[in-house]
């Protein structure tokens, strides 16, 4: 029922990141490079006043990996996180935010107002699972959003990028932040790839507006009918030749990759899928 | 902890609380590091902190300097003045202490410069 890879089934937060788990955050590279993208899209996504220095809140904060994209961009912030080893570690990298221990499901300790802006990388999912007896995941979810809309300010948004485990989490998370007060929705980059595929819930305070567009998506208009054609398609047999070695085809592939967030060559060459001249 | 975190903390996530704020300090170790001053961000922090608290704060901890008792106007165009309310946020920090939450009691300690904020499950 449960998958093993989730680090939420293993373990509590508090207990799952410990001195070892936080090492991670500054030995590898990988992780380090995932963390800072997610958080450069979402402060993307949170539209912050340009060129201005704002006081936001990182949510789940760890090792602050994201508060550091923050720092880069020339704000303030202050973290709050529920592992002490992991802000240890940050302590340990010398970033410049304040930090807090605490439980977000408790809600947050900070008077009305204080926030610009609000960003979480990797940290809702963890609210969705009961570690205690007296856990209630949908009652501490809403005591956070609504926490998080009383200290935030009135034309403030808060990104959270999560790795949901279900369309049900989705909808218990969403259905919280809009009782909470929040306007907002999901907005899903590469929805067509598994890997690059990634959730941010964008919450605004302040009115609803347009969602920001993901990336990875096409426009196109939703077609409600069948379109007409008068050609009728021939079966040819034995005229086929080897189908991936076709221009259609190899374009098709690099479009389907593009789509999916996967890396592919933006200058197509004249020579691309052209039959090679033929032998004497 | 950082002054400027502490203008913004209060203790309202516990049972029966209504504003819990501001937060008593009651400081063991205080450390001054240096911050980059940046004019822009100081004047644009101003008008959310609560003047009084911060400077309540800054005098229990010794740090006060010649910052008057109520904020003046046009502190925009004050850079001398806006160094000074600097120093205060950004620059002063609390390493070991304790915080108290004002209608109850409750103490939060302070181990290294983070505030322990954590709840017991009665009182949540």
């Amino acid at each position: 029922m449960f998958s093993r890879t989730r680090p939420e089934h293993k373990a509590p937060p508090d207990l799952f990141y410990d001195e070892k788990e936080a090492q991670k955050y500054t030995g590898n590279s990988r992780m380090i490079e995932i963390q800072t993208q997610m958080c450069e899209r979402a402060m993307e996504l949170m539209l912050l006043p340009e060129d201005e220095p704002c006081f936001l809140l990182d949510l789940g904060c760890g090792s602050g990996l994201s508060g550091s994209v923050l720092e880069e961009n020339g704000h303030y912030w202050v973290g709050v996180d529920i592992s002490r080893a992991m802000l240890d570690v940050a302590q340990e990298r010398e970033t410049e935010g304040d930090l807090i221990l605490g439980d977000l499901g408790d809600g947050l300790p900070f008077r009305a107002g204080a926030f610009d802006g609000a960003v979480s990388i990797s940290a809702l999912q963890w609210l969705c699972n009961a570690d205690k007896v007296n856990h209630n995941p949908q009652k501490r979810l809403y005591k956070f959003f609504s926490s998080l809309f009383a200290c935030l300010s009135r034309t403030a948004r808060a990104v959270f990028q999560f790795y949901p485990e279900n369309s049900k989490q989705v909808e218990l998370i969403t259905a919280q932040a809009m009782k909470a007060g929040f306007y907002g929705g999901i907005v899903i980059d590469y929805p067509n790839s598994t890997k690059a595929k990634k959730f941010f819930l964008v919450l605004m305070t302040g009115g609803s507006a347009p969602l920001p567009k993901a990336l990875g998506v096409e426009e196109s208009l939703p077609q409600t009918q069948a379109q007409f054609t008068s050609k009728r398609e021939k079966f040819k047999k034995g005229n086929r030749k080897n189908v991936k070695s076709n221009k259609e085809w190899i374009l098709e592939k690099i479009e389907r990759r593009r789509k999916q967030g996967k890396p592919v060559r933006e200058h197509l060459s004249k020579f691309t899928g052209r039959s090679r001249p033929t032998k004497f | 902890m950082k002054l400027l975190t502490h203008n913004m903390l209060s203790s309202k996530c516990l049972k029966g609380v209504v504003t819990g704020y501001p937060l008593t300090i009651i400081a063991k170790d205080v450390k001054v590091s240096e911050v980059d001053f940046n004019q822009e961000f100081v004047s644009r922090v101003l008008p959310k902190l609560d003047w009084n608290v911060l400077w309540k704060a800054a005098e229990r901890l010794g740090h006060v300097g010649e910052l008057p008792q109520t904020l003046i106007e046009n502190y925009e165009n004050d850079p001398e003045f806006l160094k000074k309310v600097h120093h205060v946020l950004l620059e002063v920090e609390v390493i070991n202490g304790e915080l108290v939450c004002p209608e109850t009691g409750r103490k939060f300690p302070i181990t290294s410069g983070i505030p322990n904020m954590l709840l017991n499950d009665d009182e949540v």
